[in-house]
């Protein structure tokens, strides 16, 4: 098929897009950790933007979109983006391959930046970057294979994920868990006071996430069309509703709407409509953004319960949500937005089929992305160890693993320069 | 010479610096402080999680005074931190046994 310049032109803005959503998880997670170690956690996200990128382009690419494998794995013929611009197997696009490869290298880096958020406060650099590299290889690849590749064995099965509700969002949430529970938890959680120590900084993360979202989302589209459109109008209503959702569960249970509470169901709202964007009218997005607040306004209350520290709540936002727009898809689905949808949602009209490839799809994700994880994270937790010493999680990570502060104020800690 | 200390109330601060200056008290030192006393703390909740914060903002109020004029600050920041509610703080006064203005090394009470 012919090179569309709008499809091209859209596509490669949608990656900017994509990419500024990572510093912008950036700031959305520095603002909600300790003002000790808020540049640990920001280091980590821009570490892993560089990280993941590079081994996205000699071996991420290649294994998640090459042919071969039998619906499993991709061959290497993409490898170090090698041949990236012959056509993509399984997609007829009408833009050029790499445009493609590099908006979907913004995915796989914004994923595994997401797993940053469990590890707040005490996950060492160099192992948060090892880790994140095997990780992007190990989990995230092989499931963007099943699902976003048209030859990947899901996708044959007919699963709906139009931006990635189970390759980004539950991905991230299972994986998250497994992560959570093999680090151990931060020293004092649960008894001791952790609030966020910056929650303006967590606000213009959230604004940043949800601008990028619409490159997300409407990008995924792969074309500057109706989809494309319909996905930008879903993300924005599932968002708000996502917001209003979170804050009036708030309201119900503790007698305030919290700003963390909005940014928080925001996000949740974007996640729930990620696998629905392209594919559900705006009734239903209004529905699937709602659904999403809510119940991830309850499931991070679960981790007190149950004693696992995920700090930021990766599990309970990204995993949580993922669920509910993934099944949401199967109710919702039709063929009116997106002549892609070979089978319609249950409200549709479509039946029980695609609901039980989407169930199928949730069990799939979140026992393969656990299990995984697990296992990449117990690699390094035994050769390079995954967390700093007790002394530098009490001190803060920013001034041993940086040497540096992030807010120095007033002229008593200024110091004098030491002379070359 | 004396050291009048009071921990106010942050809103209070206007009133207490005016009241202290109209006696023609020369020099004040103010701090931010964190701390209890009888009125209780509040709580905060963050995504669920439940935080009870005991120490509440306060300001510290510093005043030297002579000996003679003691009373009168004392009378004056009260009148003037007070609010009728709980956590209006407290006032106190210490002796001070030495004094030098470091500038022209004027000691005792013409340092004040």
């Amino acid at each position: 098929m012919d090179i569309n310049a709008g499809d091209t032109a859209w596509v490669l803005v949608s990656a900017g897009l994509v990419l500024f959503m990572t510093p912008g998880l950036a700031f959305f997670y520095g603002g909600m950790v300790r003002g000790k170690s808020v540049l640990a956690i920001m280091g980590q996200c821009f570490g892993v933007l560089a990280v993941v990128s590079v081994v996205w382009m000699l071996l991420g690419y290649t294994l998640a979109f090459g042919s071969g494998g039998g619906g499993f794995i991709g061959g290497l013929k993409f490898a170090g983006f090698a041949n990236a611009q012959d056509p993509v197997p399984g997609y007829t696009l009408t833009i050029p391959p790499m445009a493609f490869a590099a908006f979907q290298m913004m995915f796989c880096v914004i994923t595994a930046a997401l797993l940053a958020g469990t590890g707040a406060d005490r996950m060492k650099f160099g192992s948060f970057l090892t880790f994140t590299a095997l990780w992007a290889l190990v989990v995230y690849v092989p499931l963007a294979h099943w699902v976003f590749s048209p030859t990947g064995w899901l996708a044959q099965m007919g699963v709906l994920d139009f931006a990635g509700g189970s390759v980004v969002e539950m991905n991230s949430g299972a994986s998250a868990l497994a992560l959570a529970i093999v680090l151990g938890r931060r020293r004092g959680w649960p008894g001791e006071a952790m609030p966020p120590h910056s929650l303006p900084l967590t606000l213009v993360g959230a604004g940043v996430l949800w601008f990028g979202w619409f490159g997300f989302n409407a990008g995924s589209a792969l074309s500057a069309g109706s989809v494309a459109a319909q996905a930008l109008v879903s993300t924005q209503l599932a968002a708000c509703m996502g917001l209003l959702g979170w804050i009036a569960v708030e309201k119900f249970s503790t007698k305030h709407a919290t700003t963390l509470g909005a940014a928080s169901g925001a996000v949740a709202g974007l996640v729930a409509i990620t696998p629905a964007a392209g594919f559900v009218n705006s009734v239903a997005a209004l529905f699937i953004g709602l659904g999403g607040g809510v119940a991830a306004a309850l499931a991070v209350r679960v981790k007190f319960r149950l004693r696992y520290d995920d700090s930021l709540d990766v599990v309970g936002v990204h995993g949580v949500a993922g669920v509910v727009g993934t099944l949401a898809v199967g109710l919702f689905a039709t063929r009116t937005v997106n002549s892609a949808v070979s089978h319609e949602g249950l409200f549709s009209g479509g039946g029980w089929h695609l609901l039980g490839v989407q169930a199928l799809t949730v069990v799939v994700t979140l026992a393969f992305a656990f299990t995984l994880t697990w296992l990449v994270a117990q690699v390094v937790r035994r050769t390079m160890g995954l967390r700093v010493p007790p002394q530098e999680e009490i001190d803060g990570l920013d001034t041993h693993t940086h040497l540096e502060a992030a807010y120095d104020f007033g002229a008593v800690r200024a110091g004098a320069r030491i002379p070359l | 010479m004396k050291l009048v200390t009071a921990v106010i109330k942050p809103f209070q601060l206007e009133a207490v610096k005016s009241a202290v200056q109209a006696l023609g008290v020369p020099g004040m030192t103010v701090s931010e402080v964190q701390g209890y006393g009888r009125q209780a703390g509040h709580t905060e909740v963050y995504r669920g999680a439940e935080y009870v914060v005991d120490f509440v903002p306060k300001v510290r109020v510093e005043v030297l005074v002579d000996e003679a004029d003691v009373h009168e600050v004392v009378e004056a920041i009260i009148a003037a931190a007070r609010t009728g509610r709980i956590g209006d703080g407290k006032v106190w006064v210490m002796d001070v046994g030495h004094l030098a203005r470091i500038r022209t090394g004027e000691r005792g009470p013409d340092a004040l």
